[in-house]
């Protein structure tokens, strides 16, 4: 209970991972809405129309949410990690602070235009609306992906007479090679998200036999965008980040892995559980060779293990590292399984008579969650024992003036708040999908639902 | 360059209190001025697409504090860590009051959400002036360069004060009253009929009271921060807003005598905007004031960052800045004239509830 360090990793990593089950399929779906859109404008389709009036129908509520729990963690920053903040501000001050001047202000403003004004200003300005949103969006994800890559891999900084890091070459820290490749894997990993909801979604149409056209549209487009990103996550953006981590990492790699002991010919673990106290993968399951040919191109290549590295730089959570990362890279081979069976079957016409797959894809809807969940629990918790990687350690950066107790206490406040706010979500979109697209349920209406006095006379 | 970055930092958060400022009194003044659903609704429809807009003043210019004066960013927000937290659990509420309401048609989840925005508007409107007061009277900044303040201690002002006594509350009696004067102006520009004729009276009350609070609010700061009124006097920019901020009262009474939101609003908005801006150039270089002692205090120059990255900062700053202010201009314009709800059956055949009248 006493041990601040603990409570304030958990306060940041709670807030952090439940804020970001909400933009992941916002920042994916305004991609899926765009083409909508974009498919609705050249062909002149009602039912694209009507798919992406009901997509950003669930959007609203997600957005919403997304923006109402991101707020806290650049406070979270300062509150509880004041040590970080002034140790690094001088450089990941400038990512945040561009993030809200060049992405914020453009998704807010186009986010009235889109989900306020599609009657008031016609169908080209409202496709407009929906591509500035996704620009906005995807922009919004770069910056915080490179405040994140920077303190994975810092560069383009200097270490100032104070002690404090000061900015040194701005486009070397922007275009960190660290932040390209996280940035394209944690992107295309959106899509993924976004493309199992829409899929799922149009399956559950499918088995219930309502909305016949749309539940169609659904499938296709979801099994379509989900088979092509899942395998973009893959290759290249997943096989490229591991190869950094293996040039800038090697600590976390090796945890990631298993792998305690330096080898040539390293094995790739498929199953396995790693006693970090004995150093060995019990019950293993292996590829020989594999994570060689993985990170260097040849079987023969030593990797190296974590008894080359000093104890104290090893990951302190292993277990936890090597269980999150092998969530993520087994639930992304079942995704292209269990994605390219249906694109077979949607390829034969038959996907809409096959109930078993249909079943599969209604029920997958959580596990992207999980992954990109697992994911990011494998960036943050391989970053360990660094807050920023080298140069800062995580102990280091804490809030010495905040007691334990209030930062148990403001992490049980907002779990409170986050349940009720799941519940909401989950009954709102619930309500959404229940009613299907076309015309909406709710007599009340929005809260922009508004025209000119001039044009109403 | 730090003076330059204090003056973008402390812009940046008077916008925010000017414009988020104005969905704050429009909430405080909800359940007053509106009464029924329809009404209600209007007041929503008149804030629905800009709020979050608003918002994001907050967000970006807490992001220029943390790049360009870090030290203070992690000093101040650790040192108000439960206010803090509190305020941020406030505005998710509210936040999401906005955005629900309209997704079920039910009059207990309409009123639930009402009273949700109402107080939580209400509340935010007050912790911002409690905030101000607090930066403007001092914290227990030591020695060691850090503070721990409590949320309630000594009521009287003095070194013990926590974040709430007799000096902050009144700044934030004081800021919940202008607000509600300003979004009451805000909604007599954007609405019509009852709530017009409402907000407008609202408005005068408001704005009436708050000026008679000010003579008292302004005796209060010389007497906690009393080094303040002599370094301002000698500072021409102080002069200079001061002049403006007369010119920007004036309009504001103007208009709320002769019955003119559009003139009342920009009289106010100026108004607040001066205010804010005479206090942060009465208070450089200083950005946290111990009232311990004058010497812990935190200025700009041992809180900033280097000069190199203030300047990398400000050119990224001049095409960010313009295009956000375009941004709004163009949504302001967009978003023009009265709001006019259309009627349910209206609205059915027109399909979406997020499509417009004809």
């Amino acid at each position: 209970m006493s041990d601040a360090l603990f409570w304030h990793r958990l306060h940041f990593g709670f807030t952090v991972t439940y804020h970001y089950l909400f933009p992941q399929l916002t920042m994916g779906l305004s991609l899926l809405i765009l083409i909508f859109k974009w498919r609705a404008f050249r062909k002149g389709s009602a039912l694209h129309d009507e798919a992406a009036r009901f997509w950003a129908r669930i959007f609203g509520v997600a957005f919403a949410m997304g923006v109402v729990t991101g707020i806290p963690l650049e406070f979270q920053f300062g509150t509880n990690w004041s040590r970080f903040s002034q140790f690094a501000g001088g450089v990941i001050g400038q990512t945040l602070a561009m993030e809200g001047m060049f992405a914020f202000f453009l998704e807010s403003t186009f986010l009235g235009i889109f989900l306020y004004g599609e009657k008031r200003f016609g169908p080209r300005m409202h496709l407009a609306s929906a591509a500035a949103l996704w620009a906005g969006a995807w922009l919004s994800g770069y910056f915080i992906i490179a405040t994140n890559a920077f303190m994975q891999n810092p560069v383009g900084h200097a270490i100032g007479p104070d002690g404090r890091l000061q900015l040194a070459d701005f486009w070397a820290f922007v275009l960190n090679p660290w932040a390209i490749w996280q940035y394209l894997h944690n992107m295309t990993a959106s899509v993924v998200t976004a493309s199992f909801v829409v899929a799922g979604v149009g399956a559950l149409w499918s088995l219930s036999g309502r909305h016949p056209e749309h539940a169609r549209l659904a499938l296709r487009t979801g099994v379509v965008s989900g088979l092509i990103a899942s395998c973009l996550l893959v290759f290249p953006t997943g096989d490229r980040h591991g190869k950094l981590l293996a040039e800038k990492q090697p600590a976390t790699l090796a945890a990631m892995e298993g792998l305690f002991e330096t080898r040539p010919d390293a094995e790739l673990a498929i199953i396995g559980q790693p006693n970090v106290h004995e150093r060995r993968l019990e019950n293993p399951i292996v590829v020989p060779g594999m994570l060689s040919f993985l990170v260097y191109g040849s079987f023969g290549s030593t990797v190296t293990g974590l008894d080359r590295i000093p104890e104290d730089q090893w990951p302190d959570n292993i277990e936890l590292l090597y269980y999150a990362y092998h969530v993520m890279a087994g639930l992304g081979t079942l995704f292209i399984g269990l994605l390219a069976l249906a694109a077979f079957q949607l390829w034969r016409g038959r996907l809409e008579r096959s109930r078993p797959v249909l079943w599969a894809l209604m029920l997958a809807i959580p596990f992207p969650y999980i992954a990109t969940s697992a994911g990011w629990m494998t960036a943050e918790l391989g970053r360990q024992p660094w807050l920023v990687y080298g140069l800062m350690r995580t102990a280091d950066g804490t809030s010495p003036r905040v007691s334990v107790g209030n930062t148990l206490f403001t992490l049980l406040g907002f779990a409170g708040l986050y349940l009720v706010m799941g519940i909401l979500f989950l009954y709102l979109v619930g309500r959404e999908v229940a009613h299907g697209p076309g015309a909406p349920h709710a007599q009340v209406l929005p809260a922009g639902a508004q025209r000119p006095a001039e044009e109403a006379a | 360059m730090e003076a330059l970055w204090f003056a973008i930092v402390a812009g940046m958060l008077a916008v925010y209190v000017v414009l988020d400022g104005f969905d704050f009194g429009a909430g405080f003044l909800h359940l007053l001025v509106a009464r029924t659903d329809a009404e209600r609704r209007s007041v929503l429809a008149a804030i629905g697409p800009v709020w979050d807009g608003n918002e994001v003043w907050l967000i970006a210019g807490g992001g220029a504090l943390f790049m360009a004066f870090p030290v203070a960013y992690a000093v101040g927000f650790s040192g108000f860590y439960l206010p803090l937290m509190l305020l941020l659990w406030v505005l998710i509420l509210r936040g999401l009051s906005i955005e629900l309401r309209s997704h079920v048609s039910d009059p207990l989840w309409a009123a639930f959400w009402d009273a949700t925005f109402a107080l939580g508007s209400t509340l935010i409107a007050i912790v911002l002036g409690a905030a101000l007061g607090n930066v403007l009277r001092g914290v227990p900044l030591d020695s060691s360069g850090t503070f721990h303040v409590s949320l309630f201690d000594s009521f009287w002002p003095s070194a013990r004060s926590g974040v709430l006594d007799a000096y902050t509350v009144l700044v934030g009696v004081f800021t919940l009253l202008a607000l509600g004067g300003h979004g009451g102006l805000y909604l007599a520009i954007k609405t019509d009929e009852r709530v017009h004729t409402r907000s407008l009276r609202a408005a005068r009350l408001l704005w009436v009271c708050a000026g008679a609070l000010f003579p008292l609010v302004t005796w209060a700061t010389t007497r906690v921060a009393p080094e303040l009124p002599a370094t301002a006097a000698h500072r021409p920019l102080v002069w200079i807003l001061v002049v403006l901020l007369v010119a920007s009262a004036s309009a504001l009474v103007l208009g709320l005598v002769r019955g003119n939101p559009a003139l009342g609003f920009a009289g106010s908005a100026g108004t607040l905007f001066t205010l804010l801006g005479t206090g942060a150039a009465a208070r450089w270089p200083v950005l946290l004031r111990s009232n311990l002692a004058p010497s812990l205090s935190l200025d700009a120059f041992a809180a900033a960052t280097t000069h190199h990255g203030l300047r990398v900062a400000l050119s990224w700053t001049l095409v960010g800045l313009p295009l956000a202010c375009g941004y709004f201009v163009f949504l302001a314009r967009a978003f023009r004239g009265k709001v006019r709800l259309e009627t349910p059956a209206h609205a059915a055949e027109h399909g979406s509830p997020r499509d417009t009248g004809p």
